[in-house]
């Protein structure tokens, strides 16, 4: 009962059905032309942008998965062919299992190794060690370098005959080549980069927290351990969301550093190399090639949706 | 929270805790093969040139693939030479050759030179094919000075030329004199010869056969001659074509023989690059290594000149040793010049012998089609060379040549790495090869 004049109050603002011309005359009062033309733009501009540049890009991806065009001749001479792409892709094209293989192992090397350690470095360098500034700076560098730069310089760390690694200890192992290994000096690689980014995304997030919280948590004789994960970490929930999906997207959209060492061959296959060794590039195996895309885009999805779904169900709470 | 209390708090709750551009981002790295779709198109405009010359024919545009200093240099020159004899200009569009050749197909699509490099083989006959490149038979009446196998490689299915040869390098087996000579090697005649070389050399501490195939192409060259050699050239270009079955017994035996060769080859070859390999040749690591006459370039001075080489041994007494690998690399003409008569001039010089004896002054990596040119000025190795490919029965292309390029590139040089990595399984491996091969060649 208590909350009845609250429903009337709030029908009365955007008026139901029965007081329509009143209310968008009072609307059309309120928003000048300007603001009407300048809205319209707002909306119709990214509008257009997303559905341009996102959405008919991805759905004809989905479309071109089931012909067999080679990317040459019009439109019109698409050949449909089916999910005759998705069955060669599942059954006779040996670099696919170990790509999805390779994406899981990534995911999981940057998830359980690199991400913690660029936490842990961000909470090393908020405590205003002496010359944070520096290792900062050193620590976010390889962020700025392109992934490509990234392979290349790692490229004359690793190569086995002239490489650093192996002329300063002497040893002959193939870190590019052996697909035992290739896959594991990659990570290495790929995970010096991603920790410099998580480290800098957790820094920010460190400054943010009301330092009052710690004085508070030390005040009641909480450890520096325990005011970090019981006071801290909790209070950081958007960043560790953010982080987390930071992680994820890095991971199933690596693809620069494998395409610079060896175009995604030979224990470096990853879905996002596949993809692009029969799309671009001389192969144009277009329909092949969006079979693979579409597949990424429906293990995307996967994730987009688990992180909305907690999202959302966050804002109702 | 209840419902928002102002116009300006329900924006707010809109965008959702989290930075809401993560959203946005993370659909474009899941539509990333859409993202790759539309960067090809965006390609598609780089080769395309302004030359603002619109019909009159004071100058012509020439799309070349040639980004290496020298070979640059040496398409520069040639191109004054153009002028020289003609008065009409050359705009030359320089794109890295790896790119180039990725982007042909949106290239060509778009809006390509007047004129292009390329390569003679199974490429040039599809775009030909396609209605991609035009039609030189003019021009070839008007050219001398190549051999019937050169015609023959210019021109495409339907009988009518559609590609001017510049220079060609055949594939053979490089090896320093001066090591050979100190040990006292000889230059194998036959396959056993080939064997007991390489474990002489084994014993010697040498690398007998240096080896690489990181990029994933320089293994096919040593598929290549295997087939050529053990099936010859025939079955070699049916094979290319899908018209024969890679679980033959042929294709076979022709990994069997190379998983025999395999020990004596540089291990560890899926990481290395040739130019590495090569490199390992001329520090006197390695004894020999099959490799297109571009090896030369890791070589100068003396280095050079103690560079020599041996054409691959023949292997089946019945096909002998005669046929080779020898890529022809050369000019094709775009669908629609913005001028047919000034194209069609340049390819005419191009083709001439001027053109060529400018490259032979220029080039010593390189042989010249045209047999009219001034060979004089050729190192012996070019001399050598020269001789070899005009000796040869048969010239194949190259396999990624000869062959159609989404199987070359996505089910080839997997598979070859496949076999580098694991020679043991090779049924297996033909048997998924043969499978890919289908779906590829039926769509």
């Amino acid at each position: 009962m208590s909350d009845l004049p609250l429903i009337q109050a709030d029908h009365a603002v955007p008026p139901p059905a029965a007081t329509t011309k009143g209310g968008r005359g009072r609307r059309l009062r309120l928003l000048s032309r300007t603001d009407r033309v300048v809205i319209t733009l707002m909306v119709l501009v990214p509008l257009l942008l997303v559905t341009g540049l996102v959405w008919l890009p991805a759905v004809a991806t989905v479309l071109l998965s089931g012909t067999n065009w080679d990317g040459i001749g019009p439109v019109s001479e698409i050949e449909w062919v089916g999910a005759k792409n998705y069955d060669d892709v599942v059954n006779i094209y040996p670099p696919f299992v170990p790509a999805v293989q390779n994406n899981l192992l990534w995911l999981a090397a940057l998830f359980v190794v690199a991400t913690p350690f660029g936490m842990f470095l961000a909470v090393l360098l908020d405590k205003e060690l002496r010359g944070s500034r520096f290792y900062q700076t050193a620590l976010y560098l390889p962020v700025v370098l392109s992934l490509a730069l990234i392979g290349f310089v790692w490229q004359l760390i690793y190569s086995r005959d002239q490489g650093l690694l192996n002329g300063v200890f002497g040893g002959d192992t193939d870190w590019y080549g052996d697909p035992d290994v290739n896959i594991w000096a990659v990570l290495v690689a790929a995970g010096w980069r991603h920790v410099g980014y998580i480290m800098l995304l957790y820094l920010a997030g460190l400054k943010g927290v009301d330092p009052s919280l710690r004085e508070a948590a030390a005040v009641d004789g909480s450890s520096e351990t325990s005011t970090f994960f019981r006071v801290v970490f909790p209070v950081m929930r958007p960043i560790n969301i953010i982080v987390l999906v930071v992680t994820v997207i890095e991971s199933l959209r690596a693809f620069d550093l494998v395409w610079v060492i060896n175009k995604g061959r030979n224990g470096l296959e990853l879905i996002s190399a596949l993809v692009t060794q029969n799309v671009v590039g001389e192969a144009s195996r277009i329909g092949f090639g969006s079979a693979l895309a579409t597949i990424m885009l429906a293990v995307s999805l996967v994730f987009i949706t688990i992180y909305l779904w907690t999202v959302m169900r966050e804002d109702k709470r | 929270m209840s419902r928002p209390r102002s116009q300006a708090e329900y924006l707010a709750r809109l965008v959702p805790p989290s930075v809401a551009g993560l959203n946005r981002r993370s659909l474009l790295a899941g539509a990333a093969g859409a993202g790759a779709l539309l960067g090809t198109g965006l390609l598609a405009g780089c080769g395309d040139s302004d030359s603002g010359s619109g019909g009159d024919a004071t100058s012509v545009s020439l799309g070349s693939n040639q980004s290496d200093p020298k070979p640059k240099d040496v398409v520069a020159k040639v191109m004054d030479g153009f002028k020289t004899s003609s008065g009409v200009t050359v705009d030359i569009n320089t794109v890295d050759h790896n790119t180039f050749q990725e982007n042909i197909n949106n290239y060509l699509q778009g809006k390509p030179d007047d004129v292009f490099t390329w390569f003679a083989g199974y490429r040039m006959r599809f775009f030909a094919a396609k209605g991609l490149a035009g039609d030189l038979s003019d021009v070839w009446g008007k050219l001398d000075g190549y051999s019937d196998a050169f015609k023959k490689a210019s021109t495409g299915d339907d009988g009518k030329q559609y590609f001017v040869p510049a220079s060609y390098y055949p594939w053979a087996v490089f090896y320093r004199k001066s090591v050979w000579q100190q040990r006292g090697y000889e230059v194998p005649r036959t396959l056993d010869d080939l064997n007991t070389l390489g474990a002489q050399m084994k014993k010697d501490g040498l690398d007998p056969i240096a080896f690489a195939d990181k990029d994933g192409w320089p293994a096919m060259g040593t598929f290549d001659i295997l087939n050529l050699r053990i099936n010859g050239y025939q079955f070699h270009i049916d094979l290319m074509a899908g018209k024969e079955a890679w679980t033959s017994d042929k294709v076979k035996k022709v990994f069997d023989t190379w998983a025999g060769l395999l020990p004596l080859h540089q291990p560890d070859s899926l990481g290395r690059t040739w130019q590495e390999a090569a490199q390992s040749l001329q520090q006197k690591k390695s004894g020999m290594y099959l490799l297109g006459l571009f090896v030369g370039q890791q070589f100068s001075g003396a280095d050079l000149e103690d560079l020599d080489f041996f054409t691959f041994p023949e292997i089946d007494s019945s096909i002998g040793a005669k046929a080779l690998d020898a890529p022809i690399d050369g000019y094709m003409m775009a669908r629609k010049p913005k001028s047919q008569d000034a194209a069609q001039k340049l390819l005419t010089y191009l083709g001439s012998k001027e053109a060529a004896d400018i490259t032979v002054k220029n080039d010593p990596s390189t042989l010249v089609a045209n047999s009219g040119a001034d060979t004089g000025a050729y190192t012996a190795l070019q001399k050598k060379a020269a001789e070899l490919v005009g000796s040869a029965t048969e010239i194949a292309q190259f396999l990624d040549r000869d062959t159609r390029p989404d199987f070359a590139s996505t089910v080839i040089i997997p598979a070859l790495q496949q076999f580098i990595k694991d020679p043991k399984d090779i049924s297996g491996l033909l048997t998924s090869i043969e499978n890919q091969k289908k779906s590829i060649f039926t769509s």
